[in-house]
Order: structure tokens, then C-alpha cells, then sequence
């Protein structure tokens, strides 16, 4: 007989939680009439309620430095995974609350539209705690298969059907290179355990290593650099941004970026830790190239999306600037920025699905926002508010998010890395602060022809998600010690 | 005296490699189609050699049986234009070919330098040692359903969402379309849908 012992299911009761959800609107969207708004109103709040139980029974459930393993060691919890899903339930239910009226404005009305949030939620919580590359494989493709679906949904639209098409395919292709470099890794270790890995290069360490094991880190380390869209794998992000219904693009730069980024983080640290001279230099490189790209080929875009894209790219660039430190400085920075990242992605998304034409089309280029301060000066405050903080201007958390991964990387020494990063902040305060221009400085477009955002579409719920956003952006210089203390237990959960 | 399980593995293979190799390059897609099901058939009788017969079923049961049928009608329904895939194939050979060649060389290199640490062997033998005078099925559901229990189910969900993703982007509820009620037919009266018109001999209606 096998041994074999039961796992502990208290673990996994928030991942629970979400399935049952997910699978009990599948089935009241079968047996009830579907396709109005006030339907996909009532699956967006179910969907809600499931994401903030999950979040309820994550928190009472977790002690402070507690760490746990189960299902034979394929997934695990610290505080530091902890956070991760903090963020990843918090931006999902943030999405689904600001997308409800843009969406019905768009014309999708699906009710499969909050399962599949749900179920890419469920895609990243298992990414962020796998501790398997079996598990991780799994959550990775539960995650992005959900996407896809997403981003094909308003079939209609050819330049969806596009941006569908080259997301799939291209990951499709990163899903290809991640597996490639996990057998290459398993041929050399015979497992998929982290744990067992990182101890089987700890003995190996003095002797020689296999090239092969090399070799799959950076199979691995490519198929993950798409997933958070870092140069050289960047190239599908703006045309999937633009081409996608804008409530579905906000769903894919928030919560799955920091979901890849924290699993990320987790590969270089946890399992590969001993090699960090070998995966630095490729690290340095990479976020080099993205805020050097993210900050030069934003200059020139006219559409807001693939202006955000690219600021996207940057993003990025700055949190793998904490990886490269590779130091509890530099953890610390990471999460830090991935929280306020997340925060300023959902409200400059949330202020953009606002505002709209005069036949509620969304508002798709830069000139389409001008003048609209005298239309709607509190709208324009809070998105000028999240420009402001994009492009970190001292007070607001924007600045705080770059400054800590700066620190970190110069109290690691890449002084080069700090400098290069603090002059692309400023080439890329250009773009920020010139949308901040138009909406405040040029002229309403006379010529009647010209559709821009004059009408404000608001639901309670993005009122809120705005308000509170606002407010972290704003005061996070007061009160930033809750999120700093999160982020370094975060940081000190980890064998770094 | 040649050894029979090497010469089958030399025979399986090269078939395996060949019609890999027809499969890309033959004019004719329906050949295409046929040569991968020969390089299917060919890969399950390597699983054999290896010992592991339930994944050669399975490689024959859903690759030859569902996937490559699957294949057929598409290459059929689709009409590829071959001649200019064929085109856009030339312009991009040379490029292509060098990364290609490259990474192979690259691989070369690896398999060359190919070392396990001395901890992998144990690892993975363990299963094998454990499931001893058990059936491959048997011992891979074993560890399907015990082991991997999680995993499994994450895959199930992966399958559904899927399914999901096929029904949101195909189905369309089309007006005016005649669709069989099988309660309304079922219950429908003479008086409702018959009329009798008496009509007189020698006039039309």
C-alpha cells in the first residue's frame, strides 16, 4: 500500500471559496434569463462578495509568521505569499467594481464574465503559493487561459479579436519556454520541489553545476519576463492594451502583473538563490532595457492605452531593480512598489472608464481628455492626482515606491542601475505630466465632430474604489507604515 | 547477435524522425495529417519499449484518435493556401534557420555537458521502488488521486474554464431560427393547426 496522508483543506478554504462561487454563477447564469444589465450587475456583486470572503478568511486564518506547507509540500504560505494574495484578492475586486458600468457601456454583458475573474484569481493565488513547478505550471495556466478568454470576449471588435489572438499565441509560446526549462531543471534535480531544489544546489555548489540547470533558469526566467511584459519579451503589450475592451485591460496590467512579478521574485529567491551571481547580470539587464524602453517609446504614443503600456514596461523595470538588489532591502522595495503600482493602475484605469463620448464610446487618444477640467474638475483632479504620483512627484506614494527600490539598489551597489532608473523617471515625467496638460491647459475641441470624454458615467462602486484609491495615493506619505511593516515581513519570510 | 529491444528502438525512431520530418515538408496537408499519426503511432511504441504502456494508449487512444481526426477536419474545412505559406516560409528560412541552428548548437552543448546531481537518481527511482507489482494504470492513478490530488484538480478546473472560453466565443443567439420544442410539439391539438374548408366541386380555393 502507499502512504498516504490526507492534506490539511484548511489551507486552501479562500482558493475553496472562490471555485464554489465561480462554479454556483456558471450555474445561476444557466438556469436564470441572462444578458441584461441589471442581471450582469447581480453576477459582478456575487463575484465581489466571493473575492472579499476569500480576503476575510485569508486574514483571520493567517498569524504573523507563521508558515505552512501542505499537499506534500505543492503549495506553501508565509507572510510573504501572504501578501501577494492580499494584493492579488484586492485588485481583482477592485476590477470587477470599476468595470461594471463600462462594461455594459461596451456592450458585454456575458454573465461568464465574473466565473472567469474569478477563476483567474484562483489561477494566481495557486501561482503565488506554489512551491512546485507542477503547482506553478497550473496556476500559471489557469491565470492565463482565463485572460485569454477575457480578452477575446468582445468578439466582435476586430481589434479584440487581434489583441486576443497575439496574446494567446504568444503565450502559448511563453508557456512552451517555461515548460521546457522546468524538465531541463527536473533532468538535472529529478524533482520539482523548490525546497529540494535550492538544498540539491546547496551541496552541489562546490562541485560543478549542470549547464542544463542554467539553461532552464533562463527558460524560465524568459517564459516569466512575458508574463510581466519586461523587455525583451514585451512586445505583445501594447497592442493587447489597446486592442482590449478597456475594463478587460485594466483586469490584466493589475492584479495578474503582480501575481507574475511576486512568482517572479519567488523562482530567483527561493530555489535559485545560491546562483544569484550567475541571474544578476541578466536581471540588471533586463530592467534596464524595460525603463529605458518603457520611458523612450511612450513619447510619441497618442493612445492612452498603449501610452499606458509602455508606462507598464517601465514599471516593471523599476520593481526588477529590487530583484537585481536580490537584498531584504530590496524584497521590501518590490512590495512596496507592486502595492502602489497596483493602487495608481486601478484608479488611472478607473478615471478613464469614466469618462466617455457623447454616445458613451470610451475615450481612446490623449486629445480626447482636453479641456475636460472645466467639464468635470473633480475627475480631472483625480486623475491628474495619479499622472502626478505615476511619474513621482514627491509627496504623493508614487515617489516612495521609486525611492525605496533606489535605495535598495544602491545600498546593493548598482549604482548604475539607480542612475539610469532616476534619469528615466524624468524623460517619462514628460508623458505623464502632458496628459495632466491637456486636461488642464488646451482648449475644449470646438469642431463638433471631435468626440471626447464629456460625459461622466458613475456607479457607486467605482465612487468608492476612485475615493479610496485617491486617498492612499495622497496620504501615503502620513500613514506608510502598514504597508512598509507588510513588506518587510514579507521580505524577511524569505532565505535571502 | 543484435539485441531485439535496440534494433526496435533504431526502427521506431527513424520512422518517428521521418515522418516528423514529412509532416512539414509534404505538399499535401491530408498527408501531413497521415504522416502524424504514423510519428504518433511510432512515439506510443517507444512508450512500450520504455515500460510505461498506459501512455502509450493514452498517446494512441486521444492523439490518433481525437487530436489527429480533429486535424483532419480542419485541414479539410480550412482549404490552406499552401503556396503561400510556402512564400512567406522562403523569406523567413534564413533568419529562422540561423536562430534555429544556433539554439541547436546551444542544446548540443548541454546534452554534451550533461550531468545530474547525485541526489536525482534516488528521487527519481522512489515511485518505482514504492509501487512495486503494480500495474503502470494502477500506480499512475494511484499517484494521480493521492499525490498529485491538487494538481489534478487544478488541471480539471483549467479543462472547464476551456470549455467556458469555447461556448463565450462561439455561441451566438441568432433570430428566426426553427428550433425543435419537443413539449410544444408534443402537445399541439388538431383544432389548433388542421382547418377544414369545404370546398364545392369544381372550384379552386
Amino acid at each position: 500500500m502507499i502512504s498516504f496522508y490526507m492534506p490539511d483543506l484548511k489551507h486552501i478554504i479562500p482558493e475553496g471559496i472562490l471555485i464554489l462561487s465561480a462554479l454556483g454563477i456558471l450555474m445561476e447564469g444557466v438556469f436564470r434569463k441572462t444578458g441584461s444589465s441589471a442581471s450582469f450587475r447581480r453576477f459582478s456583486h456575487y463575484g465581489i462578495i466571493a473575492l472579499f470572503l476569500a480576503l476575510v478568511v485569508l486574514v483571520f486564518q493567517h498569524k504573523t509568521g507563521e508558515k505552512w506547507v501542505t499537499f506534500e509540500g505543492q503549495i506553501l504560505q508565509d507572510d510573504f505569499i501572504y501578501f501577494a494574495k492580499i494584493l492579488i484578492l484586492i485588485g481583482s475586486m477592485a476590477v470587477l467594481a470599476i468595470s461594471l458600468p463600462s462594461m455594459m457601456k461596451e456592450h458585454i454583458v456575458s454573465f461568464e464574465y465574473s466565473p472567469l475573474i474569478l477563476f483567474a484569481t484562483i489561477g494566481m493565488l495557486l501561482m503565488v503559493e506554489a512551491n512546485d513547478f507542477m503547482t506553478l505550471f497550473v496556476g500559471l495556466e489557469m491565470q492565463g487561459l482565463s485572460l485569454y478568454i477575457l480578452a477575446a470576449l468582445s468578439r466582435d471588435q476586430i481589434t479584440a479579436s487581434e489583441a486576443a489572438l497575439k496574446y494567446f499565441i504568444l503565450g502559448a509560446l511563453a508557456t512552451c519556454l517555461y515548460l521546457y526549462g522546468s524538465s531541463l531543471i527536473y533532468g538535472f534535480s529529478g524533482t520539482t520541489n523548490f525546497q529540494v531544489i535550492s538544498s540539491m544546489i546547496r551541496i552541489e555548489s562546490t562541485g560543478g553545476l549542470s549547464i542544463g540547470l542554467f539553461i532552464g533558469l533562463i527558460f524560465i526566467m524568459a517564459s516569466l519576463s512575458f508574463k510581466v511584459s519586461a523587455v525583451p519579451f514585451h512586445m505583445w503589450t501594447p497592442d493587447v492594451y489597446q486592442g482590449c475592451p478597456t475594463p478587460i485591460t485594466a483586469f490584466i496590467a493589475a492584479a495578474p502583473k503582480v501575481a507574475a512579478m511576486v512568482v517572479f521574485l519567488r523562482i530567483m529567491v527561493s530555489p535559485f538563490l545560491l546562483l544569484y551571481a550567475d541571474w544578476q547580470s541578466l536581471i540588471i539587464f533586463i530592467s534596464f532595457a524595460s525603463m529605458a524602453l518603457g520611458a523612450f517609446a511612450a513619447l510619441r504614443q497618442t493612445d492612452l492605452k498603449r501610452l499606458l503600456a509602455y508606462s507598464a514596461i517601465g514599471q516593471m523595470g523599476y520593481v526588477l531593480m529590487g530583484l537585481a538588489a536580490a537584498n531584504d532591502e530590496g524584497i521590501q522595495a518590490v512590495f512596496v512598489y507592486l502595492t502602489i503600482y497596483l493602487i495608481m493602475i486601478i484608479g488611472t484605469f478607473g478615471c478613464l472608464l469614466c469618462l466617455r463620448g457623447k454616445g458613451f464610446e470610451g475615450v481612446q487618444n490623449i486629445e480626447d481628455l482636453s479641456g475636460i477640467s472645466t467639464l468635470h474638475p473633480k475627475m480631472s483632479f483625480t486623475l491628474a492626482v495619479f499622472m502626478f504620483s505615476l511619474a513621482g512627484i514627491p509627496p504623493l506614494a508614487g515617489f516612495f515606491a521609486k525611492l525605496y527600490v533606489f535605495k535598495a539598489a544602491i545600498s546593493a551597489g548598482l549604482f548604475g542601475l539607480a542612475i539610469v532608473g532616476v534619469l528615466s523617471s524624468v524623460v517619462a515625467a514628460y508623458y505623464y505630466l502632458k496628459i495632466v496638460k491637456v486636461m488642464y491647459f488646451d482648449d475644449v475641441p470646438s469642431s463638433p465632430a471631435v468626440t471626447y470624454g464629456q460625459v461622466l458615467v458613475l456607479s457607486p462602486e467605482m465612487t468608492v474604489v476612485l475615493n479610496i484609491c485617491v486617498v492612499i495615493i495622497l496620504l501615503f506619505f502620513i500613514f506608510p507604515n502598514p504597508v512598509l511593516e507588510m513588506a518587510q515581513r514579507a521580505a524577511l519570510a524569505l532565505p535571502i | 547477435m543484435i539485441n531485439v529491444a535496440a534494433l526496435t528502438f533504431y526502427i521506431l525512431s527513424g520512422v518517428l524522425l521521418t515522418s516528423a520530418v514529412m509532416v512539414v515538408t509534404s505538399r499535401n496537408t491530408v498527408y501531413a495529417v497521415l504522416f502524424l499519426i504514423l510519428a504518433f503511432f511510432n512515439a506510443s511504441g517507444l512508450f512500450v519499449l520504455a515500460h510505461a504502456e498506459f501512455l502509450a494508449m493514452i498517446l494512441v487512444v486521444v492523439y490518433v484518435g481525437a487530436v489527429a481526426v480533429l486535424f483532419l477536419f480542419v485541414v479539410m474545412m480550412l482549404n490552406v493556401e499552401l503556396g503561400s505559406l510556402r512564400e512567406s516560409m522562403r523569406r523567413y528560412s534564413l533568419i529562422g534557420g540561423l536562430v534555429g541552428g544556433i539554439l541547436g548548437i546551444e542544446l548540443m552543448g548541454v546534452v554534451i555537458a550533461w550531468n545530474t546531481s547525485p541526489e536525482a537518481l534516488d528521487l527519481t527511482s522512489a515511485p518505482l521502488v514504492n509501487y512495486n507489482g503494480m500495474s503502470n494504470t494502477q500506480s499512475l492513478g494511484n499517484l494521480l488521486y493521492t499525490h498529485y490530488a491538487l494538481i489534478f484538480q487544478g488541471a480539471g478546473l483549467i479543462l472547464l474554464i476551456a470549455m467556458i472560453g469555447a461556448i463565450v466565443l462561439t455561441l451566438r443567439t441568432r433570430e428566426g431560427v426553427k428550433k425543435q420544442k419537443l413539449g410544444d410539439q408534443i402537445g399541439r391539438q388538431a383544432k389548433e393547426s388542421v382547418r377544414l374548408i369545404d370546398i364545392p366541386s369544381g372550384s379552386g380555393i
